[in-house]
Parts: C-alpha cells; sequence; structure tokens
C-alpha cells in the first residue's frame, strides 16, 4: 500500500509540483493519474520511487517512511517498482535482450553485471517478459530496430523482469499511434490483473483514462482535485479537473475492437 | 496605430530618393574597420622594425631552402634503412603502450569529470581543474620532465605520452559522456541499479563509437608526437634523428624523414578508415 502524508515538493527553482498530497493507492489497484501538462502528474509518479524526492511530508509504502531510506536502502526498495517512461528510455544500441536484463540489476552484483554473468534463471526469466509482451523473437535485435509500439513492450518487459509489485508508468503511451497506445494499454491492463501488480499510470487522454482505470485522480497545479473509481467519471469530471472544457486534443480516439 | 500607417505609406510610395545611393555598410562602421585595420598592419610594420625582419628575407631564403633540398638532402643514403627501422618501432611501440595504458585509465577519470553522472560539485571541479592544468603542459615539457626524472630512453617517452593523451582523451570523452541520452540512465537508477551499473549500462554503450573513434584518434596524434620526443631523451628515431643533424648526415636525414613519413601515412590512413566505419 502506498500513503502520501500531506507530502509537498518544491523545485530548486522555487517552483511547488506537490502541495500537501494525502493520497493512499491500495495493492493491486490500476489507478490512472490525470491532469494537465505541467500539473503535478509526473511528479506525483516520481516521488513513489523517489526519482525526485519529496520535500515536505511522509510517504509510507508497506508502511515504512521511505522518505527516510538511505541511499543503499533506496536502490533496494526501487528494486521492487517497475518504471516505463514515454520515451521508452531503452538503451538503443544495445540488444533488446540486454535492455530487458537490465530489470535485474539491482539484484546484480556490480561485478557479475559488469561482466555480463547473469544467472540463467534471470536470463530465462528476461525471455519470459518478452514472451509475456509478444517479441520474444526480437531477443538479440538491437533495440533501435524496433518500431515505438515494440520499444514500449521491451520497457514493459524490463519492468516485468524486475518482478515488482508495482509498476509506475509516465505516460507510456503519449508517443505512439492510437491502435499502438489501446494495445500497450490492455498489456498494462493485462499485467495488472494475472499478476495483481499495482498500475500507477499517467495519462492525459480522457477516453484512454476512462477505458482502463478502475480509479481516477485528478491533479491540478500539485493539488488532488479529484478523486474516485473510474465509473464514477464524466467528461464533466475532466472539465472539472483541466479547469477548462474539453477539446478533441484531449482524445485519443480510434476506441479499440476489444 | 500610427506605425502601422506609416509603414503602409512607405510601401505604396517608391522607395526612397533615386539619386541617393544606399550604402550596404554605414559610414560609420566603415570608419570604425578602417581604423582597426590601419592599427593591425602599424602593429605589424612595428613588430618588423623591432625585430629586424622584413619579407624581403624570407624571399632571399628560398634559393637556400632549393639548395639544402637539392644538394644535401638527395639522393637519401638508403642503405641507411636497416639504421632507422629499430628506432622507428620503438617509437612505434611509445605511441602504441602509452595510448592504450591512457585509453583505459582515461574512462573512470571521463566519467569523473563529466557533470551528468558526477553530481558531486565540487569533487567534479577539482577533477576539472587538475585536467585544465595538466592539457596546459606541452608534450615536450612533459617529455623534458620525465628524462629528468626517469633518465634517457624510451621509458620516458611513455610516461609523457601517457599524460598527454590522457588530458587529451578525458577531454574529449567527458564532453561525449555529458551529451548522452539521460532517459537510459535515469531506466537503470529506477531500476535499483547502482552508479556503476548505470555508468556500464547506461553510458557506455551510447560514448562506445566515440570512445573507440578517439582512442584511435589520439594514437596517431601520439605517434607523430613521439617522433620529437627523441629530440629531448625520450627515445625512439627523434634520438638518432638528432645524432644525424648534430653530424650534418643529410643523406641519412633524408632516409629517416622519408621512412618516417611514408610510415606515418600507412598508421593515419588505416586509422582514420577505421574511425569512418565506428561513428
Amino acid at each position: 500500500m502506498i500513503e502520501f502524508r500531506n507530502v509537498s515538493l518544491t523545485y530548486p527553482n522555487g517552483h511547488q509540483g506537490l502541495k500537501n498530497i494525502d493520497l493512499k493507492i491500495n495493492e493491486g489497484e490500476f489507478v490512472v493519474i490525470v491532469g494537465l501538462s505541467g500539473a503535478g502528474k509526473s511528479t506525483l509518479i516520481r516521488s513513489i520511487n523517489q526519482m525526485v524526492k519529496p520535500t515536505q511530508g511522509e510517504l509510507f509504502i508497506d508502511g515504512e517512511n521511505t522518505l527516510k531510506f538511505s541511499d543503499r536502502k533506496l536502490r533496494k526498495f526501487r528494486r521492487n517498482i517497475g518504471m516505463i517512461f514515454q520515451n521508452y528510455n531503452l538503451v538503443k544500441r544495445s540488444s533488446v535482450l540486454r535492455n530487458v536484463l537490465a530489470g535485474r540489476l539491482g539484484h546484480t552484483g556490480t561485478l557479475r553485471s559488469i561482466l555480463s554473468l547473469f544467472p540463467q534463471d534471470d536470463v530465462q526469466l528476461a525471455l519470459h517478459s518478452l514472451e509475456r509482451v509478444g517479441i520474444a523473437e526480437k531477443a538479440y535485435i538491437r533495440a533501435d530496430q524496433l518500431s515505438g509500439g515494440q520499444q514500449q513492450r521491451v520497457s514493459i518487459a524490463r519492468a516485468l523482469t524486475q518482478k515488482p509489485k508495482l509498476i509506475l508508468a509516465d505516460e507510456p503511451v503519449a508517443s505512439l499511434d492510437p491502435p499502438t497506445a489501446h494495445a500497450v494499454m490492455k498489456d498494462l491492463q493485462r499485467i495488472n490483473k494475472e499478476d495483481s501488480i499495482t498500475m500507477v499510470v499517467n495519462l492525459h487522454a480522457i477516453d484512454l483514462s476512462m477505458q482502463y482505470a478502475e480509479r481516477i485522480i485528478g491533479l491540478r497545479n500539485g493539488e488532488v482535485v479529484f478523486d474516485g473509481p473510474a465509473s464514477s467519471v464524466s467528461e464533466k469530471t475532466f472539465e472539472d479537473i483541466y479547469g477548462r472544457p474539453i477539446k478533441e486534443d484531449d482524445l485519443v480516439g480510434e476506441v479499440s475492437n476489444g | 496605430m500610427v506605425a502601422r500607417s506609416k509603414k503602409t505609406t512607405w510601401l505604396v510610395k517608391s522607395p526612397m530618393d533615386k539619386s541617393k545611393r544606399i550604402p550596404i555598410i554605414p559610414a560609420r562602421q566603415k570608419l570604425f574597420f578602417a581604423v582597426i585595420i590601419a592599427i593591425v598592419i602599424g602593429l605589424y610594420y612595428l613588430a618588423s622594425i623591432v625585430t629586424s625582419s622584413s619579407p624581403i628575407r624570407l624571399v632571399d631564403g628560398i634559393p637556400h631552402i632549393f639548395s639544402f633540398v637539392f644538394d644535401d638532402l638527395i639522393p637519401p643514403n638508403w642503405s641507411y634503412y636497416n639504421r632507422v627501422l629499430p628506432p622507428l618501432l620503438e617509437t612505434w611501440n611509445i605511441a602504441f603502450l602509452s595510448t592504450t595504458v591512457a585509453v583505459i585509465f582515461c574512462l573512470p577519470i571521463s566519467f569523473l569529470a563529466a557533470g551528468n553522472i558526477n553530481k558531486k560539485t565540487w569533487l567534479y571541479q577539482i577533477v576539472r581543474l587538475a585536467l585544465n592544468v595538466l592539457r596546459t603542459i606541452p608534450d615536450m615539457i612533459l617529455a623534458v620532465i620525465f628524462v629528468a626524472m626517469v633518465g634517457i630512453g624510451a621509458l620516458a617517452g611513455v610516461y609523457a605520452l601517457f599524460f598527454f593523451s590522457l588530458g587529451i582523451l578525458v577531454k574529449l570523452i567527458s564532453e561525449t559522456v555529458e551529451a548522452i541520452d539521460p532517459g537510459p540512465l535515469e531506466a537503470i537508477r529506477a531500476t535499483g541499479g547502482n552508479i556503476f551499473q548505470i555508468i556500464w549500462f547506461g553510458a557506455m554503450p551510447q560514448i562506445l563509437p566515440q570512445y573507440v573513434s578517439y582512442s584511435l584518434y589520439v594514437l596517431e596524434i601520439n605517434v607523430r608526437a613521439s617522433l620529437v620526443l627523441g629530440f629531448v631523451g625520450a627515445g625512439g628515431i627523434g634520438l638518432i634523428l638528432r645524432q644525424q643533424m648534430s653530424m650534418f648526415n643529410y643523406g641519412n636525414i633524408a632516409m629517416i624523414i622519408f621512412i618516417t613519413f611514408i610510415a606515418v601515412t600507412i598508421i593515419d590512413t588505416v586509422s582514420t578508415s577505421l574511425r569512418k566505419r565506428l561513428v
């Protein structure tokens, strides 16, 4: 369980990314965080694994205040959290398999990993993760040879290889075309159901959020302005969160056939 | 509103009084450049008076150059090659060994000197300062210092070129590291990887082509630099070159220059063609 207690984050330049956030996210939930760009979605999601560190408050994950962790403990803690990025963040010149194996780095000693002596179990786990996202046959291809949708699947496989309890996805489909966006969202949904991995996903497309979320959290100017089950959400809710009428650009469109 | 109506009338009316020439460079600017050029020429003239040199002396010297090349250097003493090859090999060995060691040692230092990897500002500044100091020392001075420290011979040359190439390599590679895509580094940090794993899995693959290319480039530089290091006693072909010059054996000198020219050309060509394929 993730629990924000009065968490605020002020960036060194004085910009306040988060303001007094109080939130609870339960295990196995599929949470979508929505808001306009600059609303603090990214900051909120990155606070959870402390890619950015909140400047105030307490952030309890499984009963421990993670903001008090030492560097070493923080690295150990991050092993259990997968992360997916808008730009995939793959090492483009490395093979797909090597990118996926990066998910085991937290579990592998420095020397072992530098010499590429990953345990065979880890290599099999990596390949299995690739199978689950349907691109096992690309294992030995360089990452930059793949399409955007395939690259995002590699990054999902990398997260899966961590055997995480929680996956954070920061605008995972913002760089993809509508059919691919739906396919990737379905992958995330399936993983959430099959492995009961908690999903926290940032989206700005309204239709995608309504279709895939169990629960929607709305942010505006670093504050939570909406929190409720996706079934209770209408376009009016989004207009309240965004503070302006809904536009065509807020939709991905092309509702998938599944 | 006023500005706008003015602009419209300007467009409608004929551009300007045709009798007046429109200058491309404003008169004030022309005068400014004229003064600067006059000052520069004046300084050159002053310098030539003070050093009692003149272009005429350069022209007068040309026949001497020709007579030196055609009377003294040509023909080279072809049979001297067997005395040239061993020191030439030593020169290559100095360059190759020093480059190899520098290529290994430059990596950790380069990451310390890259602001996106080394976030400890004080350490970053110290490393940068030390490298700037190192780079101000020319290779010849390094050679003189190491000849004094370890004595005349190839070892001094290896030390000198090691530090010389370390300065260049760390500069080039740390700047490459600073230009890499931060995304993969972030991703590996998010999986719980430590700093060594971030460097090895996130940064190294991104800099690898440039790393190899710069290493070859520095090898080229070192081959050329090691030719003259012998002049100050740091081993290699420069040693016999100075020897033969002090004895005015121009035929032998011509042979040394000839063989060196061929060797350097071959090394440069091979290295350049390898580098072209890399990046």
